[in-house]
């Protein structure tokens, strides 16, 4: 059973590429163009990874992962973009509770590894 | 009647009422209650100045140089109103640093320099063993006449052999006694003895008091009062000169050599720095110690000239030296009190000199002379020693003896020579060496600790050869063709006109050739080479003293050490249980319950070497804390930069209050003007921080569809035609955004090729509008023009004012409800100006936003709305464009209600006409 993914992101180019490096890694992907969008997916699918990016219109990458923290629901893991790139973003973002970051441009093959690491169960465990 | 018995008995009575005194004042010290905690008894112990030299000598210099002998008192007068700012750094400088004596003061300035401690100590000693021979001569004079009351005789001179059987070797012995006694009794880290203190301040009672009561007696029993001697003496031929200012009272040069000396006497003197800085309880006790001290002086030489003109006039036909009329007016009335009195006025006068100068002298010799050179000495293994305070004491008690011995010899060989006067004058020129090292010290960092040692050598060498060996040479203890001829029968070199100075007395002649050494070698030495780490520490320490009032060398040490080693060192000069008691003092000050928990850490270190310092100097201290304490040593770049750091923040913090200062005065335009820069510096981060933004983001696209064009070779044609239009979309949209942000940076910098062109502003309007419409048939935004049937042309840059058109209209569509927009653009003008109105109904601007929208990569409704596509420069390119061409852009709006864009350009009437 192939797990689901959420990706918010805001950029139509970027969300239209990590659709397709997810679906063709066989990944089962959601996609949610702000941040409103993607808590609603969120409660709605359980995604087991959320591909956050963190500049996100109507609710921001850092409040979206932070309430995805403060919810009772399943938690999942979570992946932040950042196209920043500023030292103090990523320590922002992690603080809020992402577990891995990236920062724009990323190389596809990265990408996928760490999409990969995080959903082993050796490493949710 | 007086009789040798009741002399002596009454003499060792008042040394006894002393020997109480002090005992009081120690154990009230013990006790918490300090007796010396007042501004009055400061004054009193400050007046030690006024030896047997005030007491008798003046007298003696009045008789035959009028009020000249005033200049000596007026010297610390004008030194006491420096005070509040010289004394008090001293005082604030040696408290802080534990500082015991006026070598230490010097050698810890410089770098807590061993060589310069032993250095200041050996002139210090050399210099004032003529000063302790002057008081050993006062005494033994004064009891050698008045044992002979009721007759006046003059003691026969050279009388005695040396040592056995002269009464001035016993009375020296019997001081050095006394001093043994009064200073010496137990070690004490901080060196401050109150008893001493309260003792000496008792003396300086009694001799005011003493001398006062011979002044009224001479003056309203003798005589009938100060106008009955003064019209007495005019009227005598002889004594007119003295009473007459200008006559025989000196010439000017010797005025005011006397007063520079004094001045630096009152404050480098061994024992003016132990009771002004050492034994000092309270800084504040300046404050009355400054109008009350001269007050003091003023007193005790209402009755000199009275004493000195009615001992001329009464022993008309000589015979008696006027240094000791105090004592031998009295004796010749027949009035035994009043003579015993003054004897005992005179006797505390010199005795008080002596125990606090001895004490000072031995203690710089124990700590800076002696003790850094037994410490060295290997074989002696002193650093082995488990306790060594009894060391010190035996050292100290050694000292006292062997300064008296030499005070005693100087007053043998050389004594009978000169006035009392004389001798002292000698001495103070001796401390006067110590003032440019002390002095530049306290104000100048640049001052080296070779620098100081140079000028110190050369002007003591100076002093050694211009006065003390003169001395000597006068007494016929040197060949008299040293002074007359020179040495090797140079005549360059002749001591009192030294290379051909003429002219001058011999203290004025020594005063001038040695502080021109002196203070020349001092600055020029110092000026020749930067301070080296510890030179600089020191003398940030000195010199800011006012300024960084909790002064700690903390910062500048970095080491390692055990708190076990720490405890046994200071134990072996303090004593272990004294050692013990004031770690636990400090461990408890630190909220530490036991000692052994104290981190040995800079500020433990620092605490151990300053409770060294007390008991054997700063040199010393520093060499014992190095021996068991392993130090880092700091490179001259490091403190460089710490002192440079401080020294910036320092200047910054000066520096802020100028400008608050200056912005309070300032009008609101300044105040704006700094407030526009601080948000301007924040956009320019902003604009940094949006541009790499702006910039990764196509990028991501970018780079991610490649490498799945390039991973993946077998995708669809239509899906890989797909990812390439977006790969060369993405390429456009970044090319777009680095093509305005060099557009902006151009504008912004006035490197735009400006083309000026005649053209009809209609046109440009139709021309954008057609641009569009593809955009906004897109959209769904309907637009609708207004202009008038004939518009006067513009002279400017038609791209550019396109450039603006296109931006306003493209804006509008995109904040346009899609498929309910409208767009209205209407153009107008007045006499000078044409103007252009894009209108929209969409969602509006807010007053905030409407302040910043034409900033760059200000987009609004980032978080609100759906963000808006675009680089955010389009409004700020804009507006320079429009700035730049004489016009002005501006919006108004009404949140939800639309927005108004508006911009005029100036027409250039005389051009179209």
């Amino acid at each position: 059973m192939s797990s689901t993914i959420l990706v918010a992101e805001d950029d139509p180019s970027i969300l239209i590429s990590i659709e397709f490096l997810l679906r063709n890694a066989g990944y089962h992907v959601l996609t949610a163009d702000d941040g409103v969008r993607a808590w609603h997916a969120f409660e709605t699918q359980q995604p087991a990874l959320v591909v956050l990016d963190i500049m996100l219109p109507t609710l921001d990458g850092l409040a979206l992962c932070r309430r995805i923290r403060e919810s009772r629901r399943q938690q999942p893991k979570v992946l932040m973009l950042s196209a920043r790139g500023l030292e103090a973003d990523i320590e922002k973002g992690l603080q809020q509770g992402a577990d891995a970051y990236l920062r724009k441009p990323f190389g596809t093959h990265e990408f996928l590894q760490t999409v990969a690491r995080l959903l082993t169960p050796l490493h949710s465990q | 009647m007086l009789t040798g018995g009741i002399i002596v008995v009454a003499s060792f009575a008042y040394v006894g009422l002393l020997f109480a005194i002090a005992a009081y004042g120690d154990k009230r010290a013990d006790a918490g209650r300090s007796l010396i905690a007042n501004p009055y008894i400061y004054v009193l112990s400050l007046a030690v100045y006024c030896t047997s030299w005030t007491f008798y000598g003046s007298v003696g210099r009045a008789a035959t140089g009028g009020i000249g002998f005033l200049a000596i008192y007026i010297g610390p007068t004008l030194m006491a109103a420096l005070w509040w700012y010289l004394l008090l750094k001293m005082i604030r400088v040696s408290k802080a640093n534990r500082i015991t004596s006026i070598a230490d003061f010097v050698a810890s300035r410089y770098g807590k320099s061993q060589l310069l401690g032993g250095l200041v100590t050996i002139i210090a000693v050399i210099g004032i063993i003529p000063y302790i021979a002057l008081q050993l001569k006062a005494i033994s004079i004064s009891f050698s006449i008045i044992l002979q009351y009721p007759s006046v005789a003059m003691p026969p001179r050279h009388g005695a052999p040396l040592f056995i059987g002269d009464n001035t070797f016993y009375i020296a012995m019997l001081l050095a006694a006394f001093t043994i006694l009064f200073g010496t009794r137990h070690l004490d880290a901080t060196e401050r003895h109150e008893g001493l203190v309260a003792a000496i301040a008792f003396e300086s009672v009694v001799k005011l008091v003493a001398f006062v009561a011979v002044g009224v007696f001479v003056t309203y029993f003798m005589y009938d009062g100060f106008a009955d001697i003064f019209q007495r003496a005019a009227e005598n031929p002889q004594l007119h000169a003295l009473v007459a200012v200008g006559g025989e009272s000196g010439s000017y040069t010797a005025w005011g050599t006397l007063i520079v000396l004094s001045m630096f006497a009152i404050l480098f003197l061994p024992r003016q720095f132990q009771v002004a800085v050492v034994e000092n309880v309270d800084e504040r006790h300046l404050n009355k110690a400054i109008w009350l001290f001269p007050l003091y002086l003023f007193a005790i030489n209402i009755f000199v000239l009275p004493i000195a003109l009615g001992g001329l006039m009464h022993f008309a036909n000589g015979g008696v030296d006027a240094d000791t009329f105090v004592l031998t007016l009295p004796i010749s009335e027949q009035q035994a009190s009043i003579a015993l009195l003054a004897f005992i006025g005179g006797l505390s006068a010199a005795t008080g000199m002596v125990i606090v100068e001895t004490i000072a002298l031995s203690t710089m010799v124990c700590n800076d002379l002696l003790m850094p050179v037994l410490l060295r000495l290997r074989w002696l293994r002193l650093t082995e020693r488990r306790d060594l305070s009894r060391l010190l004491l035996g050292i100290r008690r050694g000292a006292i003896v062997v300064i008296m011995m030499l005070g005693y010899l100087y007053f043998y060989l050389a004594g009978e020579a000169y006035a009392l006067v004389a001798i002292g004058l000698i001495s103070f020129s001796a401390v006067a060496q110590f003032a440019p090292a002390i002095i530049g010290g306290l104000f100048w960092k640049g001052g080296t600790r070779l620098g100081a040692i140079c000028g110190l050598s050369a002007g003591f060498l100076i002093w050694l050869y211009t006065l003390l060996l003169p001395s000597f040479a006068k007494s016929g203890w040197l060949p008299i063709t040293f002074l007359s001829q020179g040495i090797l029968g140079i005549d360059l070199l002749k001591p009192q006109q030294l290379f051909g100075l003429q002219g001058l007395d011999d203290i004025s002649h020594c005063l001038f050739w040695s502080m021109f050494a002196n203070i020349g070698l001092y600055v020029a030495i110092s000026l020749l080479r930067r301070p080296d780490a510890a030179e600089h520490t020191q003398a940030a320490l000195f010199v800011d003293a006012s300024t960084r009032m909790p002064v700690t060398g903390s910062r500048f040490w970095r080491g390692s050490a055990s708190m076990h080693d720490l405890l046994a060192l200071v134990g072996r000069f303090l004593g272990p249980a004294r050692a013990q008691e004031t770690f636990d003092a400090y461990a408890r000050q630190r909220g530490i319950n036991d000692v052994n928990l104290l981190p040995p850490d800079a500020d433990t270190v620092h605490h151990a070497e300053s409770l060294l310092t007390g008991a054997i100097g700063s040199a010393s201290a520093r060499v014992m804390i190095a021996s068991v304490v392993d130090e880092e040593p700091l490179g001259i770049g490091e403190v460089m930069h710490i002192i440079d750091e401080a020294t910036q923040a320092l200047a910054y913090s000066k520096q802020l209050e100028q400008q608050s200062r200056e912005l309070e005065a300032a009008t609101n335009d300044l105040r704006n003007a700094n407030l526009r820069l601080r948000e301007l510096d924040q956009l320019k981060d902003d604009f940094i921080s949006t541009v790499t933004h702006e910039l990764r983001t196509p990028l991501t696209s970018i780079r991610a569809f490649s490498e799945i064009l390039r991973d993946n070779p077998q995708l669809p044609q239509a899906q890989r035609d797909n990812f390439l239009a977006i790969v060369i979309r993405e390429s456009e949209r970044l090319t777009r955004l680095i093509n305005q942000v060099l557009d902006l940076a151009k504008v912004e910098s006035g490197n735009t090729q400006w083309q000026e062109i005649e053209f009809d502003m209609r046109d440009v309007i139709d021309e954008s509008i057609n641009a569009v419409s593809q955009l906004y048939a897109d959209s769904g935004v309907k637009l609708q023009t207004e202009m008038p049937q004939h518009a006067p042309d513009l002279v400017a840059d038609r791209d550019r004012v396109m450039q603006v058109m296109l931006n306003l209209l493209s804006n509008a569509a995109k904040f346009c409800v899609p498929g309910e927009g409208r767009v209205y653009v209407t153009l107008s003008h007045a006499a000078t100006t044409l103007r252009v109105d894009v209108t929209d109904n969409g969602v509006g601007i807010s007053v905030e936003d409407q302040a910043v929208i034409f900033d760059k990569f200000r987009q609004v409704g980032d978080t609100l709305t759906q963000k808006p596509k675009g680089s955010g420069l389009g409004l700020a390119i804009s507006r320079q464009i429009i700035d730049h061409l004489g016009g002005r852009l501006w919006v108004v709006s009404t949140p939800g209600k639309g927005a108004t864009f508006s911009f005029t350009l100036p027409v250039r009437g005389t051009q179209t006409a």
